[in-house]
């Protein structure tokens, strides 16, 4: 199907796109790789009034590093992401997942901010953010505010962003000596949205400590398993029955069901991509 | 009324001015407006890969992009990658190896395809099934298209 008719504007500053946002007597949409906007509009599911088109800022466009963190501009390519040095070094469990995420040809419009706002349960990237304490930087006319990516995915297809409001930058702690990352997805095709799948982090000191599990195409949203974690931090190295503790809690976490899988089917599912994406972080 | 814009861009090396309703997508555009039939539309919704082109050097979907937002900029469609070296041995190669049938698929195959190669992609056929992951075939099962490719890389196009 085509899309409904809307209008579009394309500001050329951050100042004009937050003045167009804050109109809150027509739906406004922000546009910015359009890679799940279009699809939507296309089939009718989205209809705006306005479309406010992110392309043109620049200002949003970079990957910069301070000593600790790494700043990432939310219009800012999947395909940027792959190609940069700075991930690469820095943030190597973005690197590895990557290539996951959608197709090249999506990857090369799709945006780390539009990713991020939609908040599917299936996509990686809110996984990914948890996983490495990202920090999400909005912004709005009123001022800018910082949230933790683990409070920012509320639900299906639900953040804490709020109206009139937009991602301006992702910031992510850089890896330290020690850290280390594992991530595995299942899908029907490479490239399509996962089944199931888990992105892991943890300092590989003696005992393990501070691991980070959060699975992804399980359940509403990304969810961190804490009690997951429970079993893997204190371990001196990963045995078998230490393993078995923490895929026992799998059981516990909150499944839901999609057209993909079913609940047994994902429950199966979680325990076997969590194996292996630990096996690639003890590698 | 509809709502529409001016746009000019580069198709093809040709330079193009037009106004089109702001709902019209690229590969629309450039089918219903500019005459060039040969990107085809299959899905709309950025799963299929038949509306694969090439906008400022990036393989895009033609069919999630406003063909408002590419006013400014340089497009390429099958109807120009002709010109390209590995396009036109991409071409014979996939007619030496039966690498298409009905061809819908095949201007987006062709396209992402080229991307790979041009990126200097091995002859790994793992590695090109997974960068084709993103363009459907319902008719030859791949295999043939695999090893169009592959011909390509491996032999620079002396067939
Ligand atoms: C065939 C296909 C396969 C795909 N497979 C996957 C996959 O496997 N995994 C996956 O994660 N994704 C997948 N995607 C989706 C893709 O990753 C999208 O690019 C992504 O979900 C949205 O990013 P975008 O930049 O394209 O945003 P858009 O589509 O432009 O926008 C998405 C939403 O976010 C809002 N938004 C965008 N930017 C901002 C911002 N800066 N601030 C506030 N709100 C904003 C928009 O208003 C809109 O509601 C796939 C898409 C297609 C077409
Ligand atoms: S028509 Fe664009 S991907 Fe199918
Ligand atoms: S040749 Fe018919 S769809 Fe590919």
């Amino acid at each position: 199907m085509k899309a409904a008719e809307f209008d579009y504007l394309r500001p050329s500053n951050l100042g004009a796109a937050l003045d167009l946002l804050a109109n809150e007597s027509a739906d406004v949409q922000i546009l910015a790789g359009g890679q799940s906007l279009m699809p939507m509009m296309n089939f009718r599911l989205a209809q705006p009034e306005l479309l406010v088109d992110l392309n043109g800022l620049e200002e949003l466009q970079f990957i910069r590093q301070t000593d600790s963190h790494i700043q990432i501009g939310s219009m800012t390519r999947y395909c940027e992401l792959e190609t940069s040095s700075l991930i690469q070094q820095h943030v190597p469990l973005l690197s590895i997942a990557l290539p996951h995420i959608a197709h090249s040809a999506i990857r090369n419009r799709g945006t780390i901010g539009g990713s991020t706002a939609l908040a599917d349960p299936a996509a990686e990237m809110p996984a990914l953010l948890i996983a490495l304490n990202a920090t999400i930087v909005t912004r709005s006319r009123e001022g800018q505010r910082s949230t933790e990516a683990s409070k920012f995915f509320l639900g299906l297809y639900e953040t804490a962003l709020d109206s009139g409001e937009l991602i301006e930058s992702i910031s992510i702690p850089k890896s330290t000596t020690g850290s280390a990352c594992g991530f595995y997805e299942l899908a029907r095709r490479h490239g399509d949205y996962a089944m199931a799948g888990v992105a892991v982090t943890a300092q590989r000191t003696d005992p393990i400590n501070d691991a980070r599990v959060v699975f992804f195409a399980i359940s509403d949203r990304a969810i961190r398993a804490e009690t997951v974690e429970n079993h893997l931090n204190g371990l001196s190295e990963l045995t078998e029955e230490g393993l078995e503790n923490a895929r026992k809690e799998i059981d516990k976490l909150d499944f839901h069901g999609d057209l993909n899988a079913e609940v047994s089917t994902k429950r199966h599912l979680a325990k076997v991509v969590f194996k292996r994406a630990i096996e690639e972080m003890m590698r | 009324m509809t709502k529409s814009q001016n746009i000019s861009v580069i198709i093809n090396g040709e330079p193009i001015s037009a106004s089109v309703p702001l709902r019209t997508n690229l590969v629309d555009f450039l089918r219903n407006q500019v005459g060039l039939t040969g990107s085809h539309v299959g899905c709309e919704h950025g799963v299929c890969g038949a509306c694969t082109l090439e906008v400022d050097g990036s393989m895009i979907r033609g069919c999630l992009m406003l063909a408002v937002q590419a006013d400014g900029a340089e497009i390429t469609t099958i109807e120009g990658f002709a010109d390209r070296e590995k396009a036109a041995q991409l071409q014979l190669s996939f007619q030496k190896y039966n690498a298409l049938q009905c061809g819908y698929c095949t201007p987006g195959m062709l396209a992402s395809a080229l991307e790979y190669i041009e990126a200097g992609g091995k002859a790994d056929r793992a590695a090109i099934r997974q960068h084709l992951s993103g363009n459907y075939c319902r008719c030859t099962g791949y295999q043939s298209i695999v090893d169009a490719v592959v011909a390509v890389i491996e032999q620079g196009g002396k067939q």
